[in-house]
């Protein structure tokens, strides 16, 4: 990765070097807590900025990343969905013509294939890290599919760290697999009543925890949202994921990707995969947020594509509020999109038009949900599944402009479809249910 | 604009609040409601009982120096839960910022002062210059602000300097002499001294923290005012509080009154809040003054 044929532009690299000292991406991001969070936020930025400079640390995440979680995860063409999404079949059809093959390419970047399921474990290790390098011995974290708390208490139970998960009530209940799975890894699991029982709850109580226990307690925070440094310090540790998609796609294709697609809740598996691209100004950039029944309604979850500026959870970014600025219910399929808020990376991004922000309704990703599940043999986490319907829309769009050669579009599938399996056969039993006009349960 | 002479703080309007009660010899009570809770009008005529007003309408007893008035929040991260039970109740029934107007004017009519506890987004989404305007014109003297600290309160102070109203900021145990001396400075009227490392809610006893803290503060900054809140929640603390700080900040024992009644059913029933604000304010009353010899010397 030390020369690239790719040359980089100068301007978009200072992007790159935000967020400033106080933490601010422009007018967003920041520091909005109680002041008895100051210390700790203090402590965590020093510790990471020494980390970030010490080639032990780096050594022994890299160990971990390679010889735990199975890093470099590969990237996958998945050409029968591509052609499926184009065409409605999966087959090659027709005569083969003469001259440049114009297909599109669709690459997913696999971070399913890491250990735990997701992307998520990125975050984890290395903020597990510094909390032994702080001294601390009890990490606390919120989740709202329960990705992030798996790979949280993942990481407990690998380092000897105490662990306690807050997850919303609700999404107990949506996702009672994980939860097992935290229980099993020996982390305390919080079921939370307060609000709207889903993760911008979870996040409250966790803040909350924190707020009596900064002194032996790290909380991991798992999006890149939430007050100066998580932004950054989340943000550096998936950055992994663009890192080697950049090479392995330079490497297989020779040409940088034409997009990357992601989704975004948090955006956490969007800013690792927007990373490294970010410089790249003929890379196009697109987050796809959570449209639930659609951003018309009052039920979704897409807070840059619907959402006014505000603060939320420590830092200003786009969050869905209400006229007076009272935080609104956000709604999704998928609980891991589940969230009123943004990173504020994000809403700088979209406010500068780095990169574009589109919504995916639940309708929308649950078929490319099983569209990618029929066509590859991959199920991807919902949440994936919202990039995935994203690249569908890419993919005809770039199809349709008159190119050089054909496009070749980056997504990152951030997670597996286990957890999401009764969630999935709900939803279409329901949508089978209304085809054949059966009276609902 | 509204140093007092003779200290290197500024008192602003409710800092003089507490220096009066020191001139009785005593340390002030400040009490804690959310507006909104049980209704809109109900929380009003709780706040005027906070005040002293009895079922006459005129004032009784002896009730709170200053009222904190809280602005429900969806996601309020410094509450703890029984003051989160009844924000929640309170939203739930439609309470709206501009019912925090309606409260301050109730209680300055019994000639208490009020200050407004409220999130930082609900302010921002007002507008910092609007919020003060109208708090102004209500007759508030100031904001305490929980998820707002000096660093990002740009906004903040230009609105309360336009219209001459108090900042109080949050200080806590974990906070390095650096932040106390620069949030202290940052304060007009007084800081609130957060006295455990936590959210709010009654305890049964305040932490040793407390009288650590308001010392860290006092040597740092002489001259400054601080309330000390997060746990006290009888006569007896408020009293103890008083000993070493220039306030007593009750909330949860309070709030919980309220939800006591409003769970038996009869939501405006003031009694249990009454006999509460009797107790604290009897407390006050009988408190050493160690802190007055400071003051009037």
């Amino acid at each position: 990765m030390t020369s690239t044929p790719i040359a980089r532009a100068h301007s978009a690299a200072q992007d790159d070097q935000l967020p400033d000292d106080s933490g601010h991406f422009g007018r967003f991001g920041g520091k909005f807590v109680p002041e008895a969070l100051y210390v700790a936020l203090d402590q965590l930025e020093a510790e990471f900025g020494r980390a970030m400079k010490d080639p032990q640390f780096w050594a022994e995440l890299d160990a971990l990343r390679k010889d735990y979680s199975g890093r470099p995860t590969p990237i996958t063409e998945v050409p029968r969905f591509t052609r499926a999404a184009l065409t409605g079949s999966p087959e090659l059809t027709g005569v083969p013509v003469d001259g440049p093959d114009t297909s599109p390419t669709i690459v997913l970047k696999r971070e399913d294939l890491n250990h735990t399921g997701s992307h998520k474990i990125n975050n984890v290790l290395g903020q597990a890290l510094l909390t032994k390098r702080m001294g601390k011995t009890r990490v606390i974290a919120e989740t709202g599919a329960g990705q992030h708390g798996v790979a949280t208490a993942t990481a407990a139970a690998l380092m000897g760290l105490e662990c306690r998960i807050y997850m919303g009530k609700v999404d107990t209940e949506r996702q009672a697999l994980n939860v097992a799975r935290m229980q099993l890894l020996g982390a305390e699991v919080i079921a939370v009543e307060s609000g709207t029982q889903t993760l911008k709850d979870a996040m409250n109580d966790a803040l909350r925890d924190w707020v009596a226990s900064v002194e032996d307690t790290h909380y991991l925070i798992g999006t890149v949202a939430g007050p100066h440094p998580f932004p950054k310090v989340v943000r550096e540790f998936q950055r992994v994921i663009s890192t080697e998609a950049r090479a392995q796609l330079l490497e297989r294709y020779d040409r940088l990707p034409d997009a990357v697609a992601a989704c975004v809740g948090g955006g956490s598996n969007a800013l690792g995969i927007f990373a490294d691209f970010i410089p790249d100004e003929s890379v196009r950039l697109y987050g796809f947020e959570a449209g639930g029944d659609g951003v018309e309604t009052e039920r979704h979850a897409a807070s840059i594509s619907s959402g006014g500026v505000g603060v939320l959870h420590g830092t200003r970014s786009f969050v869905l509020q209400d006229e007076d600025g009272q935080t609104k219910d956000s709604h999704s399929i998928s609980a891991g999109l589940d969230y009123p808020g943004v990173g504020p990376q994000h809403a700088w991004l979209a406010d500068s038009g780095r990169a574009s922000y589109e919504a995916i309704t639940d309708s929308e990703a649950m078929d490319a949900f099983r569209l990618l599940s029929e066509t590859e043999g991959i199920i991807p986490a919902i949440e994936s599944a919202h990039a995935l319907a994203g690249a569908i829309k890419l993919v005809r769009r770039l199809s349709e402009e008159d190119r050089e050669q054909p496009p070749l579009i980056l997504v990152s599938l951030s997670g597996r479809g286990d957890k999401d399996v009764d969630t999935a056969m709900k939803w279409f039993a329901d949508i089978h249910g209304e085809a054949t006009g059966s009276s609902e349960l | 604009m509204s140093t007092s002479e003779n200290t290197g703080f500024d008192q602003g309007i409710t800092g003089k609040i507490f220096a009066a009660a020191r001139n009785e010899g005593r340390g002030a009570l400040v009490g804690y409601l959310p507006v909104g809770y049980p209704t809109v009008p109900g929380s009003l005529e709780a706040m005027r009982a906070l005040c002293g007003i009895g079922d006459s309408g005129t004032k009784e007893y002896a009730g709170v120096d200053l009222v904190e008035i809280g602005m429900p929040y969806s996601d309020p991260v410094m509450d703890g839960v029984t003051v989160q039970k009844a924000s929640t109740r309170a939203l739930q029934r439609g309470v709206r910022v501009r019912d925090v107007f309606s409260a301050v004017e109730a209680v300055a009519e019994t000639g208490t002062a009020a200050v407004v506890m409220i999130y930082w987004n609900l302010v921002e989404h007002y507008g910092p210059h609007a919020f003060a305007r109208d708090l102004v014109a209500a007759g508030g003297a100031g904001l305490i602000t929980p998820d707002l600290t000096p660093d990002e309160a740009g906004a903040w102070f230009e609105a309360s300097d336009s219209y001459g109203l108090d900042r109080i900021f949050l200080v806590a145990p974990s906070s390095s002499d650096e932040r106390l001396a620069a949030t202290v400075d940052s304060c007009r009227g007084w800081v609130y001294a957060t006295s455990l490392m936590g959210v709010t809610g009654a305890r049964a006893q305040v932490s040793s923290a407390a009288p650590a803290l308001v010392e860290r503060i006092r040597s740092l900054r002489p001259q400054a005012l601080a309330g000390v809140g997060l746990g006290v929640s009888n006569g007896a603390q408020a009293a103890e509080v008083n000993g070493y700080a220039d306030a007593a900040i009750v909330g949860s024992a309070l709030v919980a009154t309220l939800i006591q009644a409003d769970d038996a059913g009869s939501p405006d029933d003031l009694a249990g809040l009454r006999t509460v604000v009797a107790d604290l304010a009897t407390g006050v009353r009988s408190g050493t003054s160690e802190s007055a010899v400071r003051l009037s010397n």
